[in-house]
C-alpha cells in the first residue's frame, strides 16, 4: 500500500515560489495499475518523482507499504529506490555506451551482485520484453520502442514493488505505445503496482484508475463526472 | 580491493575518453618524471662534490703560509711566513685537540725513479706518519712510514699500487726492494692504494726529515695537516681558531690578519656544500612538486569536464541505486588509478634517463666536472609514490563531490 497524506511540494525561483502540489492525498494499492493525468504544468512529474523518492516534499506523509519516507539521507533514498522502485523514463534514459543486457543488468550492479547472475538475470528480462537477440546490441542500434523495453526490462529486474512511468509512451507512435502499455499490463498482471503518467486519453484508459491533477489538487471522481 | 565490475567501468571510460586520457596521464607522467630527473641531477651534482672529499679525512685542517697583511707590534706589513719542524712540535705538544698531525715538504724538480734498468717518473710526498690517516690512504702490504723513519733519518719510501704495476715484475713483492730517486736509494717499506683515483695512487711517500735531509738539512716544512679529536663543526672551529691564535704568537703576526697563513678546515667545507645542496635539493623539489601540482590541476580540471560530460549518465545511476558513495568511489577510483599508472611510468622513465646517464657514464669513462653518480633514493622514491597516490586523491577529489552532488531529475533533463 502507498499512502500519500497531505503532500505539498513548491519550488521557489529567484523571489517567486511556486506551489506546484497543495495537499495532496492519495492511496494506492499493492497491485493497482494506475494513470495520472492532468494538463501541462499541474505537477504530475513532480508527484511522480516524490513517489519515485527522487524529490523532497516540504510537509505532509508518505508511506511506502510500512516505511516512512520522509527526511531521508541520499543514500537511504538510493538504498529504497534500487529495493522497491523501477523507473521507466519518457527518454529512456539508457546509458549509450553500454550493451542492452549491461543496461539491464546495471541495477543489480548496486546490489553487489556477481557478474554472472547479473548477466543471466538481464539476459532472462530481455527475453521477457522480447529483446534476447538485441542483447548485446547498444542503446543507439536499437529503435525507440525498444529502447522503452530495455528500460522497462531495467526496471523489473530488481523485483520491486512499485513501477513508476513518467510518458514512458511519449516518444513512440501509437502502435508501439500500445504494445509497451500491454508490457505494463502484463507486468502488473504479475502483481506489480504500476503508476504511469500520461497525456493521452487512450493510454490512461488501459489503466485500472485515473487520477485527475488540477491546480496542484487531486481531483475528485464525482467532480470529474460532472465535468465531463 | 580487487573489484571485478570496478576496474570494468574505469576501463569503459578511459577507452570512451582516450584523448582526454592521454592527455591527463602525460601531465602527471612529465610531473613525476621531472621530479625524479631533477633529483637525479641534483644527487649528480652533490655527488660529483663528495666524490672530491673522499680521500680526504673530512675532519681535517690544512695549514699553508701567506704573507702579512697587516703591520703588528714593529713589525712591517708583506713578510712571508714559513713553517718549520717548530711548528710541527708546536701543533703537536702545545694546541688542544689536534688528533693526527703530519708535515708536507716539498721536493722540487722533476723526480725520475729507477729501478733495475726500468727508469720513470712519479709524484713524491714527503710526510709525517699520520698521513695515512689524513689522505685516507689504505696500506696493501707492508708499513706505511713511522716514527722510527722519521728519528732515524731512514731511507725508506712506500710505493702506490701502480708504480708496483710499472717497476715490478708481476708476482715480485716489492718489499725489501730498493728504488732510486734522484739518485738515493730507498727501501721499499710498504705498498698502498687509494680511493682517491690514479694519480694518488701513482705517489711515492718518504719520510719528511730523510728529505729535509737531503734537500741540504733544511728545517722547512711547507704544509701541515691535521686531524682534531672532536669532529664537530664546533670542535673543529675551535682547533681552527686555536692553530691560527698559536701561529700568530710563534710568527708574531696579527691573530686578525687573514693572509697570514690560510686554513682549510675540510669540516667546514663540506658542511658548507652540504647547506648550499641542501638548499638545492630544497628548490628541486620545490621544482618538481610544482609540476606535479600543474600534472593534479589538470588531472583534475579534465575530470571536473567529464563529470559535467558524465552528468545524465550519473543521474540516471543515481535514479536506479547508484548512492553517493559509490559515484565517489567511482571517479576517485579512477582518479588515482590514471594518476597512478601515469605517475608510476613518469617514475619508471625518469629512473630510466637518470640510471641510464649513469651507467653510459660509467661504461664509456666519462667524467664530467660537477655531475657524478647520479642516484635516486628509495626514500625519495617512496615519497614520490605518496605524492602519486595523494595527487590522484586530490584531483578526483572536487570532481567527485561534485558529481555526488548530481541531482537525478535535473541531470536526466540533460
Ligand atoms: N526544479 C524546478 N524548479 C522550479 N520549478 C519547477 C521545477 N520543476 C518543476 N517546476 C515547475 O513546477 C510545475 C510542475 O511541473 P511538473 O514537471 O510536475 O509538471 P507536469 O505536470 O509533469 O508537466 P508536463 O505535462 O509538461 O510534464 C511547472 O510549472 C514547472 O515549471
Ligand atoms: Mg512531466
Amino acid at each position: 500500500m502507498i499512502k500519500l497524506e497531505n503532500i505539498r511540494k513548491s519550488y521557489t525561483t529567484g523571489f517567486n515560489t511556486l506551489e506546484v502540489l497543495k495537499g495532496i492525498d492519495l492511496e494506492i494499492r499493492d497491485g493497482e495499475f494506475v494513470s495520472i493525468m492532468g494538463s501541462s504544468g499541474s505537477g504530475k512529474s513532480t508527484l511522480l518523482n516524490i513517489l519515485g523518492i527522487l524529490d523532497n516534499y516540504d510537509s505532509g506523509n508518505y508511506y511506502l507499504g510500512d516505511i516512512l519516507v520522509k527526511n531521508l539521507s541520499q543514500t537511504q533514498a538510493a538504498k529504497l529506490r534500487n529495493q522497491h522502485l523501477g523507473f521507466v523514463f519518457q527518454s529512456f534514459n539508457l546509458l549509450t555506451f553500454k550493451s542492452a543486457w549491461e543496461n539491464v543488468a546495471l541495477p543489480l550492479y548496486y546490489q553487489k551482485i556477481p557478474r554472472n547472475e547479473r548477466k543471466d538475470r538481464a539476459l532472462k528480462y530481455l527475453e521477457r520484453v522480447g529483446l534476447l537477440e538485441w542483447a548485446d546490441h547498444l542503446p543507439t542500434q536499437l529503435s525507440g520502442g525498444q529502447q522503452q523495453r530495455v528500460a522497462i526490462a531495467r526496471s523489473l529486474i530488481t523485483q520491486p514493488r512499485m513501477i513508476l512511468a513518467d510518458e514512458p509512451t511519449g516518444a513512440l507512435d501509437s502502435t508501439t505505445s500500445h504494445s509497451i502499455m500491454k508490457l505494463f499490463t502484463d507486468v502488473n498482471a504479475e502483481g506489480i503496482t504500476v503508476v504511469c503518467v500520461t497525456h493521452e486519453h487512450d493510454i490512461a484508459e488501459m489503466t485500472q484508475r485515473i487520477i485527475y491533477l488540477k491546480d496542484g489538487m487531486i481531483e475528485p471522481e464525482s467532480q470529474r463526472a460532472d465535468a465531463n | 580491493m580487487f573489484d571485478y565490475d570496478k576496474w570494468q567501468e574505469i576501463f569503459d571510460t578511459i577507452r570512451r575518453h582516450k584523448l582526454r586520457t592521454f592527455l591527463t596521464a602525460l601531465s602527471v607522467w612529465w610531473g613525476i618524471f621531472m621530479l625524479v630527473v631533477l633529483l637525479g641531477a641534483g644527487s649528480g651534482l652533490r655527488n660529483s662534490f663528495e666524490h672530491n672529499f673522499r680521500d680526504d679525512a673530512l675532519n681535517s685542517i690544512w695549514v699553508y703560509t701567506g704573507q702579512t697583511s697587516i703591520a703588528y707590534e714593529g713589525l712591517p706589513a708583506g713578510r712571508y711566513m714559513r713553517f718549520t719542524n717548530d711548528d710541527y712540535d708546536m701543533l703537536r705538544n702545545e694546541v688542544e685537540g689536534v688528533d693526527k698531525l703530519t708535515g708536507r715538504y716539498y721536493l722540487t724538480g722533476e723526480y725520475v725513479v729507477n729501478y733495475g734498468n726500468q727508469s720513470l717518473s712519479f709524484d713524491v710526498r714527503t710526510v709525517h706518519p699520520d698521513h695515512l690517516y689524513l689522505e685516507n690512504t689504505i696500506m696493501t702490504h707492508g708499513r706505511f712510514i713511522n716514527q722510527k723513519d722519521i728519528d732515524e733519518i731512514r731511507k725508506v719510501c712506500v710505493l702506490g699500487d701502480i708504480i708496483v704495476e710499472e717497476l715490478f715484475k708481476e708476482g715480485q713483492s716489492p718489499l725489501g726492494e730498493y728504488v732510486q730517486v734522484k739518485g738515493v736509494d730507498y727501501q721499499v717499506v710498504g705498498v698502498f692504494t687509494d680511493e682517491g683515483g690514479e694519480n694518488e695512487r701513482r705517489r711515492i711517500y718518504l719520510p719528511i726529515t730523510t728529505a729535509q735531509r737531503i734537500d741540504s738539512g733544511s728545517e722547512r716544512v711547507h704544509q701541515l695537516m691535521l686531524t682534531v679529536t672532536d669532529p664537530t663543526i664546533e670542535g673543529s672551529k675551535a682547533v681552527e681558531e686555536r692553530v691560527r691564535q698559536q701561529m700568530a704568537r710563534l710568527h708574531q703576526f696579527d691573530p686578525a690578519d687573514d693572509q697570514a697563513i690560510y686554513i682549510r678546515n675540510n669540516m667546514r667545507e663540506y658542511q658548507q656544500f652540504q647547506t648550499v645542496f641542501n638548499m638545492i635539493d630544497g628548490f628541486l623539489w620545490f621544482v618538481g612538486i610544482g609540476s606535479i601540482i600543474a600534472g593534479v590541476i589538470g588531472v583534475s580540471n579534465i575530470m571536473l569536464i567529464i563529470v559535467k560530460e558524465r552528468t545524465k549518465e550519473i543521474g540516471v545511476r543515481k535514479a536506479i541505486g547508484a548512492t553517493p558513495r559509490s559515484i565517489i568511489g567511482m571517479i576517485l577510483l579512477e582518479s588515482v588509478f590514471l594518476t597512478g599508472l601515469a605517475g608510476y611510468v613518469g617514475l619508471l622513465s625518469g629512473f630510466g634517463l637518470v640510471y641510464g646517464i649513469n651507467s653510459f657514464m660509467v661504461a664509456n669513462n666519462i667524467e664530467v666536472e660537477f655531475f657524478y653518480n647520479p642516484e635516486v633514493s628509495f626514500g625519495a622514491v617512496l615519497i614520490a609514490l605518496f605524492i602519486l597516490v595523494l595527487s590522484g586523491a586530490l584531483a578526483g577529489l572536487i570532481p567527485a563531490l561534485q558529481a555526488a552532488r548530481i541531482q537525478p531529475i535535473e541531470a536526466m533533463k540533460h
